[in-house]
């Protein structure tokens, strides 16, 4: 009836993930019962969870990845107290245990965390700077995001009932076949990441026909602001990367729940296979975090250096080589398994390539700050945190391109230290700063600079403690995944990293308390105008928050920077542009369609799990029910009348007006 | 910006001490950067090429952020605010240029690097190379040498100063052979046979492990060699006592097993090598079922030996 799933599946025997379990599962039902008793629920369905607006879902894409960086942040406690301890010891951790705590946080942090605060970001954003409306397919999105949650709640769902994968963020076989790995942990990993990786695939199609097809009128490519060009960029990947994916990890759910061989060591299967395949998908998944990332850097360091961003289109042109230089690196992974001395220096050199484009780009955020004047704000603090810091995060990276090189770096701390070196310095702090700097315009207050600036100063020097040493175990020899050891060189290194950690956790403190406060004194911190950084581009235009439908009037764009044009025409006539003649506006309705398909998606995933055969088909007779009535649904979209959007939009223009009169301009 | 600067000031010598700390203890032990063959040099040579190579613009670089971004600053009366500078060519083709030519000049390194120290590459050498072959199990290392006949579990005794010729495979997952202090290290597949390449210049013990992940008892798959003279050497090898290795004593570790303290084999069966590489026996067992599977693993603790 239940398939394998019985009382042996939750651990009674480890207390650590029991207490974490129960803590989460309390926290959940108590925020559960608040809502109810508070009567908000019809508020969160309505507006919520059925919303199909981009920037709600894109605040609950970044709400979901803030919390999973919690919770991969928590593992990365655990990996570093039990390495600091487990010399000549077992530590606190045995190795089955360990093995999930790493493998977790790796799954989580790239797919969990850091995914959906790009995806989050890319969908508060694009459509504002673009100057439309609302994504091409709205409700698609939300189905995008819900089946995000789904993933991310699997994992977390096996914290209690079974166990994770034990083989590492990507579950190399023959480890994870069958053979090796006989529990759930590989099947929880394979039906999590396969139901998000549809999501963000879904996120791929949605933007990349956003971005070609709808853009607002006069928007040409070369008008495009910068994020949305690497949000393209970003998508691109996505689209060509993620059906590698999928399809990798079907051929290993068919080693095993089907007995196929692809990658077994019986019957010529071939595990190298695998390597091959999915680092097809892995390499470009760094880029498709990463080049949101620099989109970021560049809206910010222009923002704040009072200048348009320099050499534009050599960025995007850089951006672009990126894109395609990424899908020939691949080997770089696994030089030493023995490829030969012209394919090793072929992957080699295609690799430091990669470098030519992401240098340019350092050259010319440089320049755009060369003439400036900078204004350290929180969002600049970050952008200046991960240029000094991605320099040398690319020098090791490249260093690891060179083959001999790795033939001694391979596999070790070295390299750990290396990947949270680019993406700890590149996507986080990208992240973050963007967070900061888009939060006025989702929120319509800003963040408190003082704890935002006590989080990075904490941050960056955690950084450096927690992760130089890695560099230093790794020379010294260290590889990486290791319960325990007991070379006492190490040891001490490990120690200072643990300190790093703890600085990092004051860090992630403040930015609590950064949220906390601002929230509390957000009258104080009110945008009034819409525009609190002076910035550049049309999201800038709207209010803060916006409106649904964004913008009352969709703007003609004439120019690159048409926003920052037009604000300084109005300083120097001192009047705003004629109001223009309002319209009805229809937009989408709201449409539970997503929240439903991720409801069975996560029956359909959990019954897989513990191949509970009768539930699975359950799952699949309403997913696809609800996909049929869906699209057979037969009702209009909701039309907003032109007095209310003219009578909102003219109190936008009132504030405007109101800085135009009195000359008070209150920029951060 | 007062905030900064007195951040700055503080952090600054941490760095340096951070810095000076680092320096002496890279020279420890069984630093890759203290290697004792010609691999091991060949491959240290390279990254420290590729490093010095890279500074070179990295640290320039640095220097000018810091630099602009420290001049620019809002509150700086003295320099020049140019909205419009927005693009000149000039720098445009000095920005393209500059990553490159590195790249250039780095991709003839890697080329040449990757070739002279391809690891299925021999040794130049008058000797003939002692051939020694490797099989990672669940968790341990066997260790074959035809030509002595005999067979360690995780312990590898080589001569000093004879070119090694390891050829490599695996009877389970994959695994990583790798001594840091004797260089490049090589994946360990089943089913594949990867080659290994190394010499021993300095008699020594070192650290010897499985530098992929394959498990439980992966941390324990240690096989610390110890590298002595030509004449001791052929001593211990005339001394090896133990059982005989075949297919019998296979069956044994096939099974897994963590933390497998060294012992030997006498007489070995001179096709099993070839016989698991072209998986003519069954692969390692692997567990009996974890969570959600049948309760319960069998893993031999500590143990393992016939
Ligand atoms: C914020 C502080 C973080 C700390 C202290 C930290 C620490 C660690 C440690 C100690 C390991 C395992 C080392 C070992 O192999 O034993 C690890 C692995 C890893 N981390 Fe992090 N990490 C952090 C953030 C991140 C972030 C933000 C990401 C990605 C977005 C990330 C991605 C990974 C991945 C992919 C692995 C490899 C997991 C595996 O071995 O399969 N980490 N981290
Ligand atoms: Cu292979
Ligand atoms: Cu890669």
């Amino acid at each position: 009836m239940l398939g394998k799933l019985s009382w042996s599946a939750i651990p009674f025997d480890q207390p650590i993930p029991l207490i974490a379990g129960a803590v989460v599962v309390l926290l959940m039902l108590g925020a559960l019962a608040l809502v109810l008793a508070k009567g908000w629920m019809p508020y969160l369905w309505k507006e919520w969870i059925t919303s199909v607006d981009h920037k709600r879902l894109g605040i609950m894409y970044v709400l979901l990845g803030l919390l999973m960086l919690l919770r991969g942040f928590i593992d990365a406690i655990m990996m570093r107290a039990q390495q600091a301890v487990a010399y000549h010891a077992q530590g606190y951790l045995p190795p089955e245990h360990y093995n999930q705590v790493f493998s977790a946080h790796g799954t989580i942090m790239v797919l969990f965390a850091a995914m959906p605060l790009v995806i989050g970001l890319m969908n508060f954003v694009v459509p504002l700077q673009l100057g439309v409306r609302d994504v091409a397919f709205p409700t698609l999105n939300s189905v995008s995001f819900w089946l995000t949650a789904t993933g991310a709640l699997l994992v977390n769902i096996s914290l209690v009932v079974g166990e994770f994968a034990r083989t590492g963020w990507l579950p190399y076989p023959p480890l994870s076949e069958l053979r090796y790995s006989p529990g759930v942990g590989v099947d929880y990993y394979l039906w999590a990441v396969q139901i998000s990786g549809i999501g963000t695939l879904l996120t791929g199609i949605n933007f990349v026909t956003t971005i070609l097809k709808i853009r607002a009128p006069g928007m040409t490519y070369m008008r495009m602001p910068m994020f949305s060009w690497t949000a393209l960029a970003s998508c691109l990947l996505i689209l060509a990367a993620f059906p590698v994916l999928t399809a990798t990890l079907a051929m290993l759910t068919l080693d095993r729940y089907l007995g196929f061989h692809f990658f077994t060591n019986e019957a010529g299967g071939n595990a190298m296979m695998f390597m091959n395949l999915i680092w097809a998908w892995g390499h470009p998944e760094v880029y498709i975090l990463v080049l949101p990332a620099f989109g970021i850097y560049s809206e910010v360091i222009s923002t704040f250096s009072g200048k348009p961003l320099f050499g534009y289109r050599s960025m995007v042109a850089a951006t672009l080589f990126i894109c395609v230089v990424s899908f020939m690196t691949w080997l770089h992974h696994f030089f030493t398994m023995g490829a030969g001395g012209d394919v090793n220096a072929a992957f080699g050199i295609s690799t430091s390539i990669i470098a030519v484009g992401t240098g340019v780009k350092i050259y010319n955020w440089l320049f755009t700050m060369y003439g400036g004047r900078i204004r350290f704000t929180t969002p600049m603090l970050w952008s200046m945190g991960f240029l000094t810091t991605f320099i040398t995060g690319g020098l090791t990276g490249v260093l690891l391109a060179v083959p001999p090189a790795d033939f001694i770096l391979h596999n070790s701390m070295f390299l750990v230290a290396h990947f949270h070196h680019v993406i700890v310095a590149g996507v986080v702090f990208a992240l973050l700063a963007g967070i900061e700097f888009w939060w006025p315009k989702a929120f319509g207050y800003r963040l408190h600079e003082g704890w935002g600036k006590a989080t990075f100063w904490f941050s960056i020097v955690g950084f450096y403690v927690t992760f130089m040493p890695m560099y230093v175990v790794g020379i010294l020899g260290m590889t990486r995944r290791l319960q325990h050891y007991d070379v006492a060189e190490w040891h001490w290194w490990l120690q200072i990293s643990s300190v790093g950690v703890l600085i990092l956790i004051v860090a992630a403190g403040c930015q609590v308390a950064q949220l906390l406060v601002s929230y509390i004194r957000r009258e104080e911190l009110k945008d009034i105008t819409g525009d609190p950084w002076n910035g550049r581009t049309l999201e800038w235009v709207t209010t803060s928050p916006p409106p649904v439908y964004n913008f009352a009037v969709l703007p003609q764009v004439i120019d690159t920077e048409y926003y920052w044009e037009l604000k300084q025409r109005a300083f120097e006539q001192a009047r705003l542009s004629e109001e223009p003649k309002y319209e009805a506006i229809e937009m989408p309705r709201n449409s539970p369609t997503g929240f439903v398909c991720a409801f069975f998606a996560t029956i359909i995933g959990f019954a897989l799990i513990w191949h509970i055969w009768w539930l699975m088909i359950v799952g699949l007779i309403g997913a696809y029910a609800t996909f049929v009535v869906f699209a057979w649904r037969d009702v209009p979209e909701y039309m907003i009348p032109a007095d209310e959007v003219a009578q909102q939009d003219r109190a936008r223009r009132a504030a405007r007006q109101h800085i135009l009169n009195t000359g008070e301009v209150a920029w951060q | 910006m007062i905030f900064i600067r007195r951040v700055g000031r503080r952090v600054l010598p941490c760095f340096c001490v951070l810095a000076a700390g680092l320096l002496p203890s890279l020279a420890q032990a069984d630093s890759i950067l203290e290697p004792v063959g010609p691999v091991g040099k060949g491959d240290a040579l390279i990254m420290m090429d590729a490093l010095v190579i890279m500074l070179a613009i990295v640290i320039p670089t640095m220097i000018a952020t810091l630099g602009f971004a420290w001049w620019y600053r809002a509150s700086n009366t003295r320099a020049v605010y140019r909205p419009d500078f927005t693009y000149s060519g000039k720098i445009e083709l000095v920005v393209w240029s500059i990553p490159t030519l590195t790249i250039f000049f780095l991709g003839g390194v890697i080329w040449i690097g990757s070739h002279t120290l391809d690891p299925f590459t021999p040794i130049p050498s008058a000797a003939k190379p002692l051939e020694i072959e490797a099989v990672s199990f669940d968790w341990k290392w066997l260790f074959i040498y035809p030509e002595q006949n005999v067979a360690t579990v995780n312990q590898l005794v080589v001569p000093v100063g004879r070119p090694l010729h390891f050829r490599i495979t695996s009877a389970s997952v994959f695994n990583v052979f790798f001594v840091p202090r004797l260089g490049s290290m090589i994946y360990a597949m089943n089913g594949m046979v990867s080659q290994l390449n190394l010499r021993a210049d300095k008699p020594g013990k070192y650290l010897g492990f499985s530098a992929h992940f394959s498990g439980d008892g992966f941390p324990d798959m240690r096989f610390d060699p110890v590298a002595v003279p030509a004449a001791q050497f052929a001593n211990w090898a005339n001394g090896v006592k133990g059982a005989q290795l075949d297919r019998n004593a296979l069956g044994q570790l096939l099974k897994q097993s963590r933390a497998v303290k060294p012992y030997a084999y006498r007489g070995v069966d001179p096709a099993l090598f070839d016989a698991i590489a072209a998986r003519r026996v069954a692969p390692g067992e692997g567990p009996e079922g974890g969570r959600g599977g049948a309760e319960g693993r069998n893993v031999m603790p500590h143990g393992g030996a016939p």
